[in-house]
């Protein structure tokens, strides 16, 4: 399924949806398959400030733990409460109940560093390409 | 200077696999299913149903001939000469220190013929481990049969019900630990009512031809196909040692708390006996212990215990419980801090996440029942 076009995507896939001046910021549905039954997050609380590229927090699946970056400069406005409580609704719902965290942009520009939804999925199809050589 | 790719053995069933869907991963030299549909809902359904796991990894050693019990008896730890016929016991090939070199589990299935079966890590270096124990005028044959058959676990509390569907009463019949052989597809299958996940299960060796068909009938049947993910967190809840982490030539069996498979009494020569005899009389400094986590986090392997902000020892097999919906860890803990109820934290990551040492096992399994839909 194509990733939706209402939103950026990074490398490290995160998506990052802008709605004016703030933005909420999860795990694409790419991640969340490859990661497996999420069982933990460890996101930033309320009034932190994250940086562009940089780790803001942890994702722990059954079979490992995963680190998660910043799409984008901000501060916290909100840790998705809902997902602390119930992890797996990142693996139910990735793009949509399971999103982690609700920021305010420090600079929108910034968002012209991250993947259109056609270059991000370019960029996962390369990805599996290099995997399926394995075994 | 760059170095090829090992090759990855494939099961016989490899196939089977990627057109279920299973994501595969390398372990111990073997292209292996971690997951099909997911690993706590494998987990789930064989804690509530059944579930069938391709461990043809594993070792499978038969050792045969007259010289067979006295052979296997100089080699591991358990007195397997007075293994009845038709059973199956824990067993450990130790060093000469005491240390566990691979944890195997070996059946008697008449007088003069054994199976043993290793740690997939491992199975090249029992063969090797038992065979030097050959005397010239010993009537024993090794026969390695790893390449030959398939090797399939079922287990949950329905498992029962669909291998006897499969292979008639005789099957349900078979009591815990033990073993026999029924005649299935014009061929021999081994049948053991064991297995790796703390429930009630059975594990059976196959021709391939027998084992694709094995497996394909349960799957149709109804029995959830589960990779070694689930596996690891079934064993992690049955508080089951893991080779590799919980145990290894490191470690001996006394704080491993498998003092039970070790036989001292029975006054047989086995490899590690002088060592393991003295260990016991010292007594062991520290044990496996059970930790349960209080707050919110994941512990790993190898993450360091602490008491009191110190560290006390580290974890060694250490992950997520999907039945208690926490995380649960085992540790080598001082005795003096291995009591149940003693509060002690795990550094994961820089973070003190808050545990507590609990019973082993984490989890029971469930008592047989018929499949529910």
């Amino acid at each position: 399924m194509p990733s939706p076009d209402d939103r950026r995507y990074s490398k490290e896939h995160e998506w990052l949806k802008q709605q004016g001046e703030t933005a909420y910021i999860g795990i694409t549905d790419y991640a969340q398959d490859q990661l497996g039954d999420v069982v933990y997050v460890d996101l930033p609380e309320a009034g932190a400030t994250i940086t562009q590229f940089e780790k803001m927090g942890e994702i722990e699946s059954v079979k490992a733990v995963s680190e998660l970056f910043a799409p984008a400069s901000g501060d916290v406005l909100m840790a998705n409460e809902e997902v602390v409580q119930k992890p797996e609704l990142v693996n139910s719902d990735p793009l949509g109940a399971g999103w982690l965290l609700q920021v305010r942009l420090s600079d929108p520009s910034q968002l012209e560093a991250l993947l259109t939804a056609q270059q991000y999925d370019d960029f996962i199809a390369a990805a599996a390409k290099d995997e399926a050589v394995g075994p | 200077m760059s170095l090829a790719a090992p090759t990855l053995r494939k099961t016989a069933l490899f196939d089977l696999h990627e057109r279920q869907g299973a994501r595969i991963v390398p372990f111990a030299g073997w292209a292996m299913p971690v997951q099909y549909r997911g690993i706590v809902e494998e987990h789930h359904a064989v804690r509530r149903r059944a579930g069938v796991f391709d461990v043809s990894h594993m070792g499978r050693l038969f050792v045969a001939g007259a010289g067979a019990a006295p052979l296997l008896r100089s080699a591991l730890t358990y007195d397997v000469a007075s293994l009845p016929e038709g059973r199956g016991h824990y067993t450990l090939l130790c060093n000469e220190d005491g240390g566990i070199i691979d944890d195997p589990y070996v059946y008697r299935l008449d007088a003069q013929r054994f199976l043993l079966v290793g740690n997939a890590a491992n199975a090249a270096r029992d063969r090797e481990l038992v065979a030097a124990h050959v005397r010239p005028d010993m009537d024993a044959e090794l026969l390695d049969r790893q390449e030959q058959t398939v090797m399939l676990a079922v287990q949950g509390p329905a498992a029962e019900a669909y291998v006897a569907r499969l292979l008639g009463p005789p099957a349900a019949a078979i009591e815990t630990r033990a073993c026999t052989e029924l005649p299935f597809m014009g061929t021999k299958l081994f049948v053991s009512r064991t297995g790796y996940t703390g429930e009630d299960g059975f594990e059976l060796v196959a021709s391939v031809e027998a084992g694709r068909a094995i497996w394909r009938q349960l799957v149709a049947d109804g029995v959830e196909p589960c990779g070694l993910g689930a596996r690891d967190t079934l064993r992690l809840e049955a508080a089951l040692p893991l080779w590799g982490h919980d145990i290894d030539e490191t470690t001996g069996p006394y704080e491993a708390g498998l003092g039970w498979v070790v036989s001292l009494d029975d006054g047989a020569d086995f490899t590690g006996r002088t060592a393991l005899a003295r260990i016991k009389q010292a007594g062991a400094t520290r044990r496996l212990t059970c930790l349960r986590a209080t707050g919110r986090g994941v512990v790993r392997d190898g993450c360091p215990v602490l008491h009191g902000g110190e560290p006390v020892g580290a974890v060694t097999s250490g992950g997520y419980s999907p039945t208690l919906a926490t995380s649960i860890a085992m540790a080598y803990l001082p005795l003096a801090l291995a009591r149940e109820g003693t509060e002690l934290a795990v550094d994961v990551r820089g973070r003190a996440l808050p545990v507590v040492v609990v019973k082993r096992p984490f989890v029971r399994g469930t008592p047989p029942r018929p499949p529910t839909p």
